[in-house]
């Protein structure tokens, strides 16, 4: 394989053509769209989803090249590109991928063709405007993962907000327009000082003394010396714009109103990749950029204190939704503040645990809103108490529902254990006191997954309507059967991408490290 | 190409321009009074108008490209009048295209109404230039008047009447303060140049109560002509009123010149007075843009939404006359291209939208746009976005308010805190922009709405066109850049150059 792959040169190309894919498809429905005079009703127009399904498949083989061609012995960073884009200002079209962006990059791939195929029957209207948006978004997405250059990133960032917002405001559920909205302005608010950071670390970055200009080039940027005061207001607007997008509590409340609110694509591609972002971001850049900020004490424990309530409340909120949306979504907070906590203990064991959630945290969470999908577009309901029984009717759903929440609780052998133990041991031994108190999200997981399990799937049959349910069909099944083959391998065999993912936590632990220590020293030298 | 400007008729080759524009805006008058009066004629002498602004535009662009230079005098040569003429001048091409449009849909017969534009296109053009406080004050007044009597073009609108005269008192009040501040720096400095003001000016002069009176009226004089809050107060009326075409002339071209004379005369004659005067201009700058940006949160009619929006970026625009130093003023002129582009951009959507009697100018008559007619809800789409200053989607727009924000940091005294407030307040603009984004895509087509009409040819020009080179020059802004980079000149270059920011960002 790695034969063929140096024969046709794959480490050169791969990644703006992945950027480029996506952006051509959703040029081809736009032109396709200005031709034609129909209504872009699905039925008039059947192949738009087509088209879309057929680019994400190609999207997704073309990037499984990146498994094997990355050599984790390798540099840090691999498959770069590198093409001049604003010239004065020295941006450039920078890209590579490390074990971290690796990974996101194929949950990314692997994400959006079952997306495709969640939206084949429930997008009705405006279809290829839908899938033009849904193909846009994939763009800005990987470009958030393989960016190395922080004008690049930022562009990409924002980018990603506008497809999303059209998403659910237009296809959304009753009060999408509110939640639309209110998902725009948060992410922008907190992203805005960002870029004012990224300004000011551009800025700092000129080297006079030895002839270097400003850059956003991330490696210039890594080695900039701040002092301390400025790195705490620079944490603070990265960590603004990633702490939004986690969402971390408090900063969470913009996440119920969207996952509810979106279509079923919407919401497991807000679920599995965007909220990514926001850890990704952490461990990208707010950590390594500024450890000695980050790694000061009231800063850490604020936010493992955080992490941990966001642990517990997340869980304890979930418990008592009455919509199984909602449940999910609330689920999410409590398990990025898995992550978020493995992140900030700042152990290797922990970083891999963190990168582990939150590849088992997409896979999971995604397969779980794809099902609630499935059950709406049948029944046109997501509250629980609506169902109960229908085990009996849909024996397949239910199945596949009961796997993939125990998946979601973290059962051993599922790709939800590997990722939650490995936070928990790793984070254990340097915070045992945040480790305890996060341990109960996994009891209260198994609680109110169960529940509502219980609820859903058991219990009596006692409402008439839910006796006429039909079972999956081939291509829901097909979208599970994937779904479900990643759970379980993960979970048994999780080997092959731990191996890939090590150097780069590695590398992320020994940054953090460095930096704090060189804190210390310049501490020391100023007594 | 060198020009003596103390020899006559170099000085009237280095106002070539400004001449040919004046010149035949003179004989369009002539034109204009010809024939019978009726729409056809009107079309007539506004595609003449067109044609005299496209010479007057290669004749600016000849002479930048000849990279034209001169001795000091009363007016400047250089790249940042040439710039801000281009900006002028594309801005009352626009606005005469959309003008035929509008006066055909209106029935508004007013071929004298080309002529106004051209000849406040020539005070603006001379208030690029000025290099002297009374060319200033000649350009200001040449651009005023005429804006007076554009705004009450249509005599059969009480609106536009009331408009215009609420435009005229207060415009002349103003005008009133700016003459004073002239006349008492004159006092204190014995001249009225404004290379020689420069000189005479230090940090101390600001001792002489003369000079600091007079600076102050100067400011008020400035902020009430660039609608800067809290002299903001005739704007939303007579965007209201006026015609909307001219309300697009008078958002995008009447700013951008008043602000290009503001910024000249203070990196220029004050380079001293940016200390002294830091916290007032900061002041003005905040309450602009935060005021500006919260009242327009709460408009129903889109002309008036959109009249907010231009007092809030003349808050962002005022942060690069706090800079006052050349990055400031590079990134006002590329500013100033985007927000140009884009509100007039969408001012013409409103044109396109609009029905006799100025109709169906509410935001609410936007409800499912995007279902009736896509195209132009995604244009106005990339307009908002632009003005809200977001990347890719809103093209330039976003690359402007860096460009702002950059300069704001690198300042000599830096500005983190002008900056921060600037992104905060884009944030609240978010509000509206989107609320215009969200009613065009995401609300129902209302049942009694009114069916689209096609878009008149000049309009759906002025539309796509600048809808196509916001997004192309937002996604490769490298010409614009190194344009506005070189657009400034060496007397703003040597302005005071401040410490490198990481020193001041310890502080």
């Amino acid at each position: 394989m790695q034969d063929f792959l140096t024969q046709i040169n794959y480490n050169a190309w791969i990644l703006p053509a992945l950027l480029a894919l996506p952006l051509a498809g959703a040029l081809l429905l736009i032109v396709t769209g200005a031709l034609s005079s129909d209504d872009g009703t699905l039925e008039a127009v059947p192949s738009a989803r087509w088209i879309a399904l057929l680019v994400f498949v190609l999207e997704f083989v073309v990037s499984m090249g990146l498994w094997w061609s990355y050599d984790p012995a390798g540099p840090r960073w691999q498959a770069t590109f590198d093409h001049w884009w604003i010239v004065p200002w020295d941006a450039r079209l920078s890209m590579g991928i490390d074990g971290i962006s690796l990974m996101m990059v194929l949950l990314t791939t692997v994400i959006m063709p079952l997306a495709v195929l969640g939206s084949w029957t429930s997008i009705r209207t405006k279809v290829r405007s839908y899938y033009a948006l849904l193909l846009v978004l994939t763009t800005g997405m990987l470009g958030v993962f393989v960016s190395r250059d922080m004008l690049l990133f930022y562009v990409m960032w924002e980018i990603m907000l506008v497809p999303m917002y059209f998403i659910i405001g237009i296809w959304g559920g009753e009060r999408r327009i509110y939640a639309s909205l209110k998902f725009f302005v948060y992410t922008m608010a907190g992203s805005l000082l960002m870029l004012v950071g990224i300004l000011y670390l551009w800025n700092a970055s000129a080297m006079p003394a030895v002839g270097l200009g400003q850059s956003f080039d991330y490696d210039r940027l890594l080695g900039i010396a701040h002092t301390h005061k400025a790195a705490l207001w620079l944490f603070g607007a990265f960590f603004l714009a990633f702490a939004v997008k986690v969402p971390m509590f408090p900063f969470h409340t913009w996440l119920p109103d969207a996952h509810v609110e979106a279509p079923t694509a919407g919401s497991v591609i807000l679920a599995a990749i965007m909220l990514k972002m926001g850890t990704y971001g952490f461990l990208r850049f707010a950590v390594p950029l500024f450890p000695s900020a980050a790694m000061t004490p009231w800063v850490r424990s604020t936010i493992l204190t955080l992490a941990v309530i966001g642990i517990i409340y997340g869980a304890l909120v979930a418990m008592v939704q009455p919509d199984f949306k909602k449940l999910v979504a609330y689920s999410s907070v409590s398990h990025l503040g898995f992550v978020m906590l493995g992140i900030f203990a700042v152990t290797v064991q922990s970083v891999q645990g963190a990168l582990m959630v939150m590849i088992s945290h997409g896979i999971s969470t995604g397969a779980l809103f794809l099902l609630i999908g499935m059950i709406y577009e049948r029944r046109h309901t997501r509250l629980i108490e609506a169902y109960g029984g229908i085990a009996r009717v849909v024996p397949l759903f239910s199945a596949l529902l009961v796997i993939v929440s125990l998946s979601s609780i973290g059962l051993p052998s599922t790709n939800g254990f590997v990722g939650e133990f490995l936070v928990l041991i790793g984070s254990f031994r340097t915070h045992p006191f945040f480790t305890l108190f996060a341990t109960t999200g996994v009891i209260f997981a198994a609680a109110y997954l169960l529940w509502a399990i219980q609820r859903i799937l058991f219990n009596a049959l006692d409402k008439p309507e839910n006796e006429q349910l039909t079972d999956l069909n081939g291509r829901e099944l097909a979208m599970m059967a994937v779904l479900v083959a990643g759970i379980f391998w993960i979970g048994i065999y999780p080997q092959p991408i731990l191996r890939r993912m090590e150097p780069s936590a590695a590398r992320f632990v020994s940054t953090v490290e460095n930096g704090q220590s060189s804190m210390r020293t310049a501490e020391r030298e100023t007594r | 190409m060198y020009f003596d400007l103390s020899i006559p008729s170099q000085l009237a080759g280095a106002l070539l321009p400004d001449l040919i524009l004046v010149v035949g805006a003179m004989l369009l008058l002539l034109v204009s009074v010809w024939g019978k009066e009726s729409l056809r004629h009107a079309r007539l002498t506004g595609l003449l108008s067109i044609g005299v602004c496209a010479i007057t535009f290669a004749a600016v662009v000849w002479l930048w490209h000849a990279r034209a230079t001169a001795s000091p005098g009363i007016i400047a040569v250089d790249g940042f009048r040439w710039a801000t003429d281009c900006i002028v001048l594309s801005a009352t091409i626009i606005a005469a295209t959309l003008m035929i449009d509008y006066s055909e849909r209106e029935q508004l017969i007013s071929a004298e109404s080309y002529v106004l534009l051209l000849l406040a296109a020539g005070g603006m053009m001379l208030l690029a230039a000025s290099r002297d406080l009374i060319v200033v004050f000649l350009g200001i007044e040449l651009m005023s008047i005429t804006s007076y009597v554009l705004c009450g073009l249509d005599r059969r609108s009480s609106r536009g009447a009331e408009a215009a005269l609420k435009y005229f008192l207060l415009g002349a009040f103003s005008t009133g303060f700016l003459l004073y501040g002239i006349a008492l720096i004159y006092g204190a400095t014995g001249s009225t140049d404004i290379g020689t003001i420069g000189t005479a000016v230090t940090g101390d002069s600001f001792n002489n109560p003369l000079l600091l009176a007079g600076v102050g009226l100067l400011v008020v004089g400035f902020c009430f002509k660039v609608a800067a809050i809290p002299f903001h107060m005739w704007t939303p009326d007579v965007y209201e009123g006026a015609a909307t075409p001219i309300t697009a002339f008078m958002a995008a071209a009447v700013k951008a010149a008043a602000f290009a004379a503001f910024l000249r005369v203070w990196i220029e004659a004050f380079p001293g007075a940016t200390a002294a005067w830091i916290h007032p201009l900061q002041w003005l700058a905040v309450i602009t843009m935060v005021g500006g940006n919260v009242v327009a949160l709460q408009q129903k009619s889109m002309k008036r939404m959109l009249a907010y929006s231009s007092i809030a970026h003349a808050g962002y625009l005022l942060v690069t006359v706090v800079v006052a130093n050349s990055l400031g003023a590079s990134a006002f002129l590329f500013y100033l291209v985007a927000y140009t582009l884009a509100t007039m951009g969408a001012f013409a959507v409103v044109i396109a939208l609009g029905e006799p009697g100025e109709r169906n100018q509410e935001i609410a008559d936007y409800a499912g746009l995007w279902h009736v007619s896509p195209w132009l809800a995604s244009a106005m789409a990339v307009f908002m976005l632009a003005l809200l200053g977001f990347p890719i989607a809103g093209g330039m727009g976003f690359f402007a308010k860096w460009y702002v924000i950059n300069a704001a940091l690198r300042a000599p005294h830096p500005q983190t805190v002008l900056a921060v407030i600037l992104v905060l307040a884009s944030v609240i603009s978010a509000g509206y922009y989107l609320g215009v984004v969200l009613v065009m895509f995401m609300r129902p087509r209302a049942d009694n709405a009114l069916v689209v009409r096609p878009v008149p040819t000049g309009t759906f020009l002025v539309i796509y066109l600048s809808a196509f080179t916001i997004l192309l020059f937002g996604i490769l802004p490298n010409g614009f850049v190194m344009l506005a980079r070189e657009s400034v000149p060496i007397s703003m270059v040597n302005a005071p150059a401040g410490p490198p920011v990481t020193a001041a960002a310890s502080r």
